[in-house]
């Protein structure tokens, strides 16, 4: 067994015992805690797969995390209000069942992604990474002028949205059900990574020219990676609006692209679990630093700059040390 | 729409546009000399505009506030070259994003932990802050038509720099071929700082600039950052005649837009609603316009390298 799959079975047993300690400890807070990093952890592995897999340096996935939680906003909010969202050409009523709710943002998440991939694909490099950022902030702005669905000041929702056979307002129930979409998420990222899709991708990655040669279009491999990853991300941003009862066109800024990145960079760019322990890290330190100084984000920005300059591999990297094809 | 208010928002959006070519000039330079996206430089912009309130503010004389403004933005520009950025020119652009973000992280936090959270204010000097009545009847700030000035002074320093001086000739090799102009005997890394801190003063003093007619605070140089992104974008990554026109093009869009939209949509719904929709669509404008620019010529209207 290598080390890398000892530390992935580890962090997984963290996240199951997580609530247990809570519970022991007296410390429910915790269970939130951990319900952020869990949804933070499947945003980044969506950002993973078009980052690390990929090679797609995107600065734009607060767009699929927002649309996420724009669409579980709308959804909840017109459910809540008894109004329908459009009455023509047919009727469509707003709802409060999650996986209803996750559909739709993934369909609305992948349909942005197909868009935005289509249009920034054209090009690659530093302007890729300048037109995801613009395509974000386009979102953003769009979000904040746009006044149906409380443009700036953002939708609440007063009731946390069901799931069938669970009490999500129980917070253990909705950690559960997360933790639950994540391994799910994982389980599906690991056999893409093995699938003849991933290793097509990674080698579009490394060397585009023999991809080419062998007959595969290297763009469409990134595309479609980029929707797959958009879609996953959306899956998220409904998940963490639903945990905050919130959705404002924070979710859609380009510090939340940021931060997205982030996750995947202090655990590990391509790594299966690189995302689950950077976010988890991430949630720790702006739990902990955060009691301490209001301006922890320096430190944040300290610990960042010595990992991107000095620790090639992130956390998981550290660990288990360089990928075996590095 | 009457002619005048067309002609004001004309003016307007020259003003952003020439303010923006300053941020997207030192944007280009930098990527376009050593290869380097640079996330930070909206911080740059932003410790321009805090110098600059700081010192007007102990000083009374804008004068000085201007020349703190570009000190204190060359200077800090110069110190993360050497501290950060000069580790950054042989990584690939992924590490270049997230350490340049990680320098937004610790120079904004770093700026609200000296100053506070509360906007400053720099007020523009008394003897530009009238208006005047340009012919045709336009009334327009007199502030404003100097910042167009001093954009098209910078546009034809830079282009002086670049074409007739022995820097700008040592910037144009080393744009080509750094190795060979390391060869020749050029001190590169020297070049390097200079070339990043001369970008650092332009995006300060641009901060300076538009400092005096928009609160000075955290974060106000990101969304500026990212239109100059747009800007780049649209002019091509390196040329600086394109970040010109880029940023004129965007400068203009933005501001017609924001006023031509609303109007064309009255034409189709009651005014309220046309407002709402149109100011809705008018901040997607610039985003559409690079869309449709990206479609046309994926490496923009004057970019030769990808």
């Amino acid at each position: 067994m290598s080390r890398e799959r000892l530390l992935n079975g580890a962090l997984l047993l963290a996240l199951i015992l997580i609530p247990g300690w809570a519970l022991y400890a007296d410390e429910p807070f915790t269970i939130t805690l951990a319900t952020r990093a869990v949804i933070f952890a499947l945003a980044a592995v969506g950002l993973n797969i078009a980052l690390g897999l990929g090679g797609l340096v995107s600065l734009g996935h607060a767009v699929f995390f927002g649309i996420g939680g724009y669409a579980m906003g709308i959804l909840a909010s017109h459910a809540q209000s008894y109004t329908p969202l459009i009455e023509w050409p047919f009727v469509i009523e707003g709802t409060k069942s999650m996986p209803v709710i996750w559909l739709v943002a993934i369909v609305a998440s992948s349909c942005a992604a197909l868009l935005i991939g289509l249009l920034s694909l054209r090009t690659s490099g530093v302007y890729f990474i300048m037109i995801t950022l613009a395509f974000g902030q386009m979102m953003y702005f769009f979000a904040i002028s746009w006044p149906a669905y409380g443009g700036e000041d953002g939708l609440s929702i007063y009731v946390r949205n069901g799931f069938p056979g669970l009490n999500t307002l129980v917070p253990i129930q909705f950690y559960g059900l997360c933790l639950a979409l994540l391994c799910l998420v994982l389980a599906f990222n690991a056999r893409l990574m093995r699938s003849p899709f991933g290793l097509a991708l990674d080698a579009a990655r490394q060397v585009p020219e023999r991809v080419r040669a062998v007959g595969l279009d290297p763009r469409r491999l990134q595309l479609v990676a980029l929707v797959i990853s958009g879609a996953i991300t959306g899956l998220a941003g409904a998940l963490f609006a639903d945990l905050n009862r919130f959705v404002s066109p924070t979710m859609l800024s380009w510090q939340m692209s940021g931060e997205i990145m982030v996750f995947v960079i202090i655990g590990g760019v391509a790594r299966l679990f690189g995302p689950v322990a950077g976010a988890g890290i991430y949630v720790l330190l702006e739990h902990l630093l955060g009691g301490v100084s209001e301006y922890w984000q320096i430190f944040l920005g300290l610990v960042l700059l010595m990992v991107v300059l000095f620790g090639k591999g992130g956390v998981v990297g550290m660990i288990a040390g360089r990928r075996r094809d590095g | 729409m009457s002619p005048i208010l067309l002609a004001e928002q004309v003016l307007n959006g020259l003003q952003s546009g020439v303010m923006l070519f300053l941020m997207a000039a030192g944007l280009t330079l930098i990527f376009g000399v050593m290869g380097l996206i640079n996330l930070a430089h909206g911080s740059l912009y932003m410790i321009g505009a805090f110098a600059a309130a700081a010192v007007a503010g102990a000083t009374g004389s804008f004068a000085l506030a201007l020349v703190a403004a570009l000190a204190a933005a060359a200077a800090a520009g110069a110190l993360i070259e050497l501290l950060v950025i000069r580790r950054l020119y042989a990584r690939d652009h992924l590490d270049q994003v997230l350490a340049t973000f990680a320098l937004i992280l610790i120079l904004s936090e770093g700026t609200r932990w000296l100053f506070g959270s509360f906007p400053l204010y720099l007020n523009m000097p008394a003897g530009l802050s009238g208006t005047v009545t340009l012919p045709g009847g336009i009334v327009y700030p007199v502030y404003r038509l100097a910042l167009i000035a001093v954009g098209i002074a910078v546009a034809l320093g830079l282009w002086w720099l670049n074409a007739r001086t022995r820097l700008g000739i040592r910037i144009r090799a080393g744009e080509n071929d750094r190795e060979m102009i390391a060869a020749l005997g050029v001190d590169i890394s020297k070049l390097y700082t200079l070339v990043f801190a001369i970008g650092a003063a332009l995006a300060g003093l641009a901060g300076a600039l538009v400092g005096a007619i928009q609160s000075v605070q955290v974060g106000m140089g990101e969304p500026v950052l990212i239109l100059a992104f747009v800007v780049i974008v649209i002019g091509g990554i390196g040329s600086i005649k394109g970040a010109l026109i880029g940023a004129l093009l965007v400068g203009l869009t933005d501001t017609l837009g924001g006023v031509l939209l609303p109007e064309l949509f009255k034409l189709f719904t009651d005014p309220a609603t046309a407002a709402a929709t149109g100011s809705a669509f008018a901040s997607m404008a610039i985003y559409v316009l690079m869309a449709g620019v990206l479609i046309w010529r994926p490496t923009g209207l004057f970019g030769a390298r990808t």
